[in-house]
């Protein structure tokens, strides 16, 4: 090594140097005085580093929505809207079937006697949307289904749609830097929320799964001025259509607003109504939700609401032909008031019910939002309270120092001057591993310093490695200046073999693993390359230094 | 120079019958525990899993009195919950871990409403899946011993408050199956990149020692694992994919001195040139695994209780990974070596060779020729 290569070397090892230490202790703004402080070191190592959930205190939750449910639903509610269209055209049509078993999804209408597949078929598509199914007409029955290709097309939109739902919704309640995505195989149709910070995720929680299913439907009940009909349980309702439910009916629970307590504090039971399926409109036609107080009341909100021009339209011309009749705002499958239709009413209406500001308030955001397209339901839930993670930090810093401390201790007594050597080496790996972890924007988990501890561990191993190969040329007889060129030679091999089938199958890790797996792997991964460049380019370039100072040493401390 | 090992003349390859017996040992002992465990009735599973594979919920909680764990079981049973695991924190004397199962069915849902009514066109959450009732069912039968601390406040801050659950790991069975699957599949994949790359920069042989080696680490750690019914989580899982790159790690070294030993002297057997590789290399296997094991000690006896796990597997982990390059990679490497006739599973060449001076660091390093096969 001359002096010239041994100058350059030098300067790429200082700029490396300083370059690592300003990613993991330098701000990202213009420096000020505070940041060479104690306190302001320690802030900036705070900002740079991101600190996985585990360490920092928050919530992971891991939710797959049922697309499978939004898939029968949507082909339920398309053999409804289809048995219906073929009905008003006054075709001959005996019946509807539908299959929805998780892989299939069809709907059959079966014909009666002297009827024509394909006018029906062309009729039902005049009202019902039905363009990406696949259409069979036979002689006494026309059957649609869902190719498997649109079945995953439409689960997948299910699920950008919720990601966009409760992307609202979390961000209208406040939770701060969250992190929101898709996760795993595009398939599972799960969802990973983050929310550094949240001890105690339930409201968050009940929030993100608020049904929040909004709809106005007709009563079936003789007009105003008789009282709305209602039946007292389930059974006399479903017996006022003849004890089956035909498919356009529903009947619904009706808790009366302001239905005084019984004597003996409890509610009184709701009573039953029937009502007209499908709804008129939908929680998909509103504009605006908010939380308003009657009475100026705490324990006094209900939410008003406005349509969409188009709701607005189909809520007007609706309410037009049905003045006097009733009609029922139902949330979540529940009657919350019944009125009459007084006049032509286009796009305001009301929920009344016994709501607290907070409920009101949650329950109008959830309705601005939209209604989540499918059900959710949570797969995995896990909070780390602040102080936990603080004290993990802790626990496995304390540790780790003490086991790196003792490495030093013995790598200076084991190797003598050249163990100088191999500190400097691992603790700039350390400070460079830590610079890249920063500079990728990777977070720090408890796997993570795993594949960290596991990094250090072969920056130990390469200078052993070098070390002991230079002993055993020296004792061979090998003149030392020679010798350490050697060592290094011999080792380097070992030392990349040993590296490189590591990076390897960490790769693979990183490729195929989950979460954690990933956090572990992409430390080391980083560990591994930065140690080729600390073991042996700035090991080797100390050396150098050492034999140009002295050509011909007749000994070495090693 | 302080020195451990200079001059060092052992016939590792001899030793590879007891070698042998004992890892067969080891695994028969860990096979019995888990197939025993299994088998009888009443008995625990094969491997205490965590919650993390299993499913299940995992709290943990601090107390301002604790209660003793009996309290906390019959105050978890009013509530329905029969099974559970109560843990002293190990070092912290005022938690407890309160690990419960599984809770099937919809605890807190309304009742399902019948299904001809419920077509509903949209939809918004289920009533309960497990991962949502095991918070609320511990926390309402912790509520026995007093309330909770406020969310935004600590358990000193709050007064009036009795406990607090200061961390939460509830894992479905779809999640768990997964973490689990992705785990397995992902660390088998890796063991197979690194079979193809250590035949590509060596031979197939040395891949198979490398990775029969690597499975037999993993699976004595599991044998001591299941032995003592320490928990495998997540963390364990990453402890494992360490001791594989360490395990690798010490084979490579080994392998690579063998390699080099083979090209400065053809005449050698092979028998012969993997005990000298050993035996050459062992100064540095002690010092690197030696501190591994130092440090990974003072893992397991300050890092405190989440990383408590881990380290167990690394300590484990650290000792068998050296022995098993000594003990199954370089054997089976030779066996095989000797199968297809390029070696002999004895030595040979003892006689012959001992008067010799053999592959002294300087020849090696002078007549250093290009990596061939």
């Amino acid at each position: 090594m001359n002096s010239k290569s041994l100058k350059v070397r030098t300067l790429i090892i200082l700029a490396v140097t300083l370059a690592g230490i300003y990613f993991v202790f330098g701000p990202r703004r213009t420096p000020t005085g505070a940041d060479f402080t104690w306190a302001g070191i320690k802030a900036n190592l705070e900002q740079n580093i991101n600190l996985g959930l585990d360490l920092k205190g928050g919530s992971h939750l891991v939710m797959r929505v049922k697309t499978d449910e939004y898939l029968k639903t949507l082909t339920e509610n398309n053999a409804q809207a289809a048995l219906t269209a073929a009905q008003d055209a006054k075709l001959p049509v005996t019946g509807s079937n539908v299959v929805a078993d998780g892989s299939t999804y069809s709907i059959t209408l079966n014909l009666g006697p002297d009827a024509q597949g394909a006018a029906v078929a062309e009729e039902v598509k005049k009202k019902v949307d039905l363009i990406n199914w696949t259409e069979d007409v036979s002689a006494n029955a026309v059957s649609w289904s869902l190719p498997s290709t649109t079945q995953t097309i439409l689960k997948n939109q299910a699920v950008e749609q919720a990601l966009k739902i409760i992307e609202s919704r979390i961000n209208a309640f406040g939770v701060k830097e969250p992190t929101l995505q898709r996760h795993g195989a595009e398939a599972s149709a799960q969802i990973l929320l983050q929310m550094p910070g949240v001890e105690d995720p339930e409201r968050v929680k009940n929030l993100i799964g608020a049904e929040s299913n909004l709809m106005l439907m007709k009563i079936v009940s003789p007009p105003n001025p008789s009282p709305v009909q209602t039946y007292p349980t389930r059974e006399a309702a479903l017996q006022s259509v003849g004890g089956a439910l035909p498919p356009n009916r529903r009947v619904l629970p009706y808790a009366e607003r302001d239905a005084r307590p019984n004597a003996d504090g409890t509610q009184p039971p709701p009573s039953w109504v029937v009502v007209e399926y499908p709804a008129v409109v939908d929680g998909s036609e509103l504009r605006d939700a908010a939380a308003v107080s009657r009475t100026g009341n705490e324990a006094d909100y209900q939410i008003s609401f406005s349509f969409k021009p188009a709701g607005a339209q189909k809520f007007g011309e609706w309410t037009g032909r049905n003045i006097g009749n009733y009609m029922a705002v139902v949330l979540n499958d529940e009657v919350k008031s019944a009125a009459y239709i007084r006049s032509q009413i286009f796009d305001q209406g009301e929920i009344s019910g016994q709501f607290t500001k907070s409920t009101a308030d949650d329950l109008a955001l959830t309705l601005r939002s939209g209604a989540l397209p499918a059900k959710i339901e949570y797969l995995e839930e896990r909070t780390v309270g602040p102080s936990l993670g603080a004290d993990s930090i802790a626990a496995g810093l304390r540790a780790s120092l003490g086991g790196l401390a003792f490495i030093i201790a013995f790598m200076l007594f084991y190797y003598r001057g050249s163990g100088v050597n191999a500190v400097i080496a691992l603790i700039l790996n350390m400070l460079l591993t830590g610079a890249a972890v920063v500079m990728f924007g990777a977070t720090l988990t408890l796997p993570g310093i795993a594949g960290f501890i596991l990094g250090i561990g072969m920056a130990v191993d390469a200078n052993v490695l070098v070390f002991e190969r230079i002993r055993e040329e020296i004792r061979a007889g090998i003149p030392v200046s020679k010798a350490i060129w050697m060592g290094f030679d011999r080792a380097f091999i070992t030392i990349v073999d040993a590296n490189v089938t590591t990076i390897i199958s960490s790769l693979i890790l990183y490729l195929y693993g989950s979460g954690p797996i990933r956090g572990f792997a992409v430390t080391l991964i980083l560990a591994l390359l930065i140690n080729l460049f600390t073991a042996v380019f700035v090991s080797r370039t100390i050396y150098g230094w050492l034999l140009s100072r002295n050509p011909e040493p007749k000994s070495l401390s090693i | 120079m302080f020195q451990f090992f200079t001059e060092l003349k052992v016939d590792w390859m001899g030793l590879r019958k007891p070698f042998v017996f004992i890892s067969i040992a080891i695994l028969l002992a860990g096979l019995i525990s888990a197939a025993g465990r299994q088998l009888t009735d009443g008995g625990t599973d094969a491997f205490n899993l965590g919650v993390d594979f299993q499913g299940g919920t995992v709290l943990t909680v601090k107390f301002r009195e604790k209660p003793t764990a009996d309290d906390v079981r019959s105050a978890l049973n009013s509530v329905g919950i029969n099974e559970s695991v109560i843990q002293d924190s190990t070092d912290k004397p005022d938690e407890k871990l309160i690990k419960i199962p599984i809770i099937e069915g919809q605890a807190t849902a309304t009742p399902a409403p019948a299904p001809d009514a419920n077509a509903q066109p949209q939809g918004g959450t289920t009533g309960g899946t497990q991962v949502e009732v095991g918070r609320a069912k511990v926390k309402s039968a912790l509520d026995t011993f007093g309330k909770e601390a406020a969310a935004d406040q600590t358990l000193e801050q709050d007064a009036t408050a009795a406990y607090k659950i200061v961390g939460t790991d509830s894992v479905g069975p779809v999640a768990g199956e997964q973490l689990r699957d992705a785990a397995v599949i992902a660390t088998l994949l890796g063991m197979i990149g690194i079979l193809l790359f250590i035949a590509f920069r060596y031979d197939w042989t040395y891949a198979a020692g490398a990775v029969i080696a690597v499975f037999h680490d993993v699976l004595v750690t599991l044998a001591f694992f299941t032995v003592f019914q320490w928990e495998i989580n997540l963390s364990v899982l990453a402890a494992m994919l360490t001791l594989v790159g360490f395990s690798v790690n010490d084979s490579i070294v080994i392998f690579d001195r063998i390699r080099e030993n083979m090209n400065l002297n053809r005449t050698a057997s092979l028998y012969d040139l993997t005990n000298r590789s050993i035996n050459q290399t062992m100064s540095r296997t002690v010092v690197t695994n030696g501190l591994l094991f130092l440090a990974v000690l003072a893992l397991v006896l300050f890092g405190g209780e989440v990383l408590r796990t881990f380290s167990l597997a690394l300590l484990v982990g650290s000792i068998v990974g050296t022995y098993s390059t000594i003990a199954i990679a370089s054997p089976i490497a030779l066996w095989w070596q000797s199968k297809i006739g390029r070696a002999e599973m004895k030595d040979v060449t003892a006689e012959k060779t001992s008067g010799e001076k053999l592959a002294s660091a300087s020849r090696r390093s002078v007549t250093r020729r290009p990596v061939t096969r």
